[in-house]
């Protein structure tokens, strides 16, 4: 079986940065994965429709407005919704601007790993080849 | 590999039975089974094909940039609009390097995600020549056998008349724009043929109709249609057109059915997707086994040393693999 590993690269809320969320999905793709765009201003709710619909690996938020601590765990909570009883099988990750002091309380509202500016791609990617939840 | 994977039938049982209820996950996981050709897929397609038929499949092609994500948005909005429900399945080109993929058409269709009765999947290419993934017949067949009043297949912007969508939609929509030179290549590539509805977009654009003027001469020198394709403008962008783009497209659909040719297309596609099926299980198998057995690694050595040629070799292959099988 030719197994791809599919990741959603998501922009939530209204954040017009995305040079991050860019360089993030070519680096997944110069990996060999398939990476499914969102564009721009995605809800929560927009997002996990997609991650479902394209049945996703990975669920990779890039946030650089300062309201991560609303949506990321909105993106969570929809993703559980969206995909009923059980353990969540996608890996959720973020990145972007997120001040340290914040990233327990994510951790704990479901998020996997946060990884903020001058993260080298290399390691986000083996990171995310070593923590698929399927 | 999929931890499931090692479950037995009950993935594919579970997967059917999210396809009685309407399970959109159910659809999701089929599509990724059969992209991947799992072992599930085979019990999969054979429950699906059994409930396929509903589906009004209409292919969407084009040169890159041209408009068709955003005219699949409006498309989208037409046809929820009516009341119908509808499945889209966006084909993005795989990296020849690295196999990986940038799937951007979702950028463009930014409206009616959450809706219940739309269902957007995005496909890498993986190598398939022709503007669609290789199994694109049967991921229609899923999407049909799901119940979408209406399917739309965005291929890769290719602009080339070998698409293969022509073998598999029931009505194909050929999209075009002023100023990309366009209408030259249109004639050289025979694209013309392919095309039920042809569409100018970006009709905001100075040059748009002498594109569409351009484009009705062409289609003019051929005087025995038995459908003469319309041409309509619009403006994506702004949903301009679209309600009569999508009453041609209709008029097209219930022109092959009343003229009994709705068949007709559906058998192309059967042998469109078996001739797929085909391909895929030989080469697949004839690398495997000659890989596993060492008989690949020689035969390369031979290619390399000038000593046979690929024609001959893969002769030689199928005939040891294939016709030896019972
Ligand atoms: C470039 C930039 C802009 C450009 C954006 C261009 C674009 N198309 O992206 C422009 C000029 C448009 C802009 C505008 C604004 N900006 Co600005 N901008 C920046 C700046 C200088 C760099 C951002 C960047 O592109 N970095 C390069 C990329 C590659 O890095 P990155 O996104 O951090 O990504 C890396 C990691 O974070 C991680 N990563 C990122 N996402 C993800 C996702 C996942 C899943 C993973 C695993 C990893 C990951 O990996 C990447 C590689 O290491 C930052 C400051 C800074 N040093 O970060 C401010 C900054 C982000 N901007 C800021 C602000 C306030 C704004 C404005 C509101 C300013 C204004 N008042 O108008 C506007 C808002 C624009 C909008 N519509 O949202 C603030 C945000 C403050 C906050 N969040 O608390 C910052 C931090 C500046 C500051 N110090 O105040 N901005
Ligand atoms: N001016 C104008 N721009 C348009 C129109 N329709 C689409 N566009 C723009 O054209 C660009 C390409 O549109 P897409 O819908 O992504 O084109 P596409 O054919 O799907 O592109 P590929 O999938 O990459 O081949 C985008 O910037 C759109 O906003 C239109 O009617 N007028
Ligand atoms: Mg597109």
């Amino acid at each position: 079986m030719d197994r791809k590993i599919r990741v959603l690269v998501g922009k939530p809320g209204l954040d017009g940065h995305d040079r991050g969320a860019k360089v993030i999905a070519r680096a997944y793709r110069d990996a060999g994965m398939e990476v499914i765009y969102s564009g721009l201003h995605r809800t929560p709710e927009e997002l996990a429709r997609m991650a479902v619909e394209e049945d996703v690996d990975v669920v990779a938020c890039s946030i650089l407005s300062g309201a991560h601590s609303t949506l990321l765990p909105r993106v969570v909570d929809c993703l559980k919704k969206e995909k009923g009883a059980g353990e969540l099988d996608v890996l959720v990750l973020a990145g972007g601007i997120i001040p340290v002091e914040d990233v327990e309380s994510l951790k704990e509202s479901g998020i996997d790993a946060v990884f903020g500016p001058g993260t080298n791609t290399q390691d986000i990617v083996e990171y995310t080849r070593a923590n698929l939840k399927r | 590999m999929y931890l499931h994977e090692s479950a037995g039938n009950q993935v594919a049982e579970s997967i059917i039975q999210g396809f009685r209820t309407r399970k959109r996950a159910a659809l999701a996981r089929a599509v990724t089974l059969v992209e991947n050709g799992s072992i599930h897929a085979q019990d999969i397609l054979e429950e699906t094909f059994k409930h396929r038929g509903r589906s009004r499949v209409l292919g969407i092609t084009g040169s890159p940039g041209v408009g068709k994500s955003t005219l699949v948005d409006s498309l989208i909005t037409a046809i929820r609009e009516h009341g119908n429900s509808v499945g889209v399945i966006a084909v993005d080109p795989s990296s020849p390097f690295t196999g990986g993929a940038i799937l951007g058409d979702r950028v463009r269709v930014r409206s009616r995600t959450t809706d219940d009765q739309v269902f957007f999947r995005s496909l890498a290419s993986r190598g398939h020549l022709g503007g669609v993934s290789r199994h694109t017949g049967d991921i229609i067949t899923l999407f049909d056998a799901f119940g979408f009043d209406y399917v739309l297949v965005e291929t890769v912007g290719t602009g080339q008349s070998e698409v293969d969508i022509m073998r598999y939609a029931h009505s194909v929509l050929v999209v075009m724009a002023p100023g990309l030179g366009d209408d030259i290549q249109a004639i050289k590539a025979g694209i013309l043929e392919i095309g039920d509805v042809f569409c100018v977009n970006k009709a905001d654009h100075p040059d748009a109709d002498r594109a569409v003027s351009v484009l009705e001469a062409m289609l003019e020198l051929n005087r025995d249609w038995k459908w003469r394709p319309p041409v309509i403008k619009t403006v994506a962008s702004q949903g301009k057109g679209v309600v009569e783009l999508f009453g041609k497209i209709n008029m097209h659909l219930e022109f092959l059915e009343q003229n009994n040719l709705l068949e007709e297309r559906v058998s192309r596609s059967h042998i469109a997707s078996l001739e797929e099926n085909i391909k895929r299980e030989t080469v697949d198998r004839i690398f495997a086994r000659s890989h596993s057995d060492g008989t690949l690694d020689r035969a390369l050595k031979q290619l390399s040393e000038g000593k046979t040629h690929p024609a001959a070799l893969a002769r030689q292959l199928i005939q040891l693999y294939l016709c030896s099988e019972k």
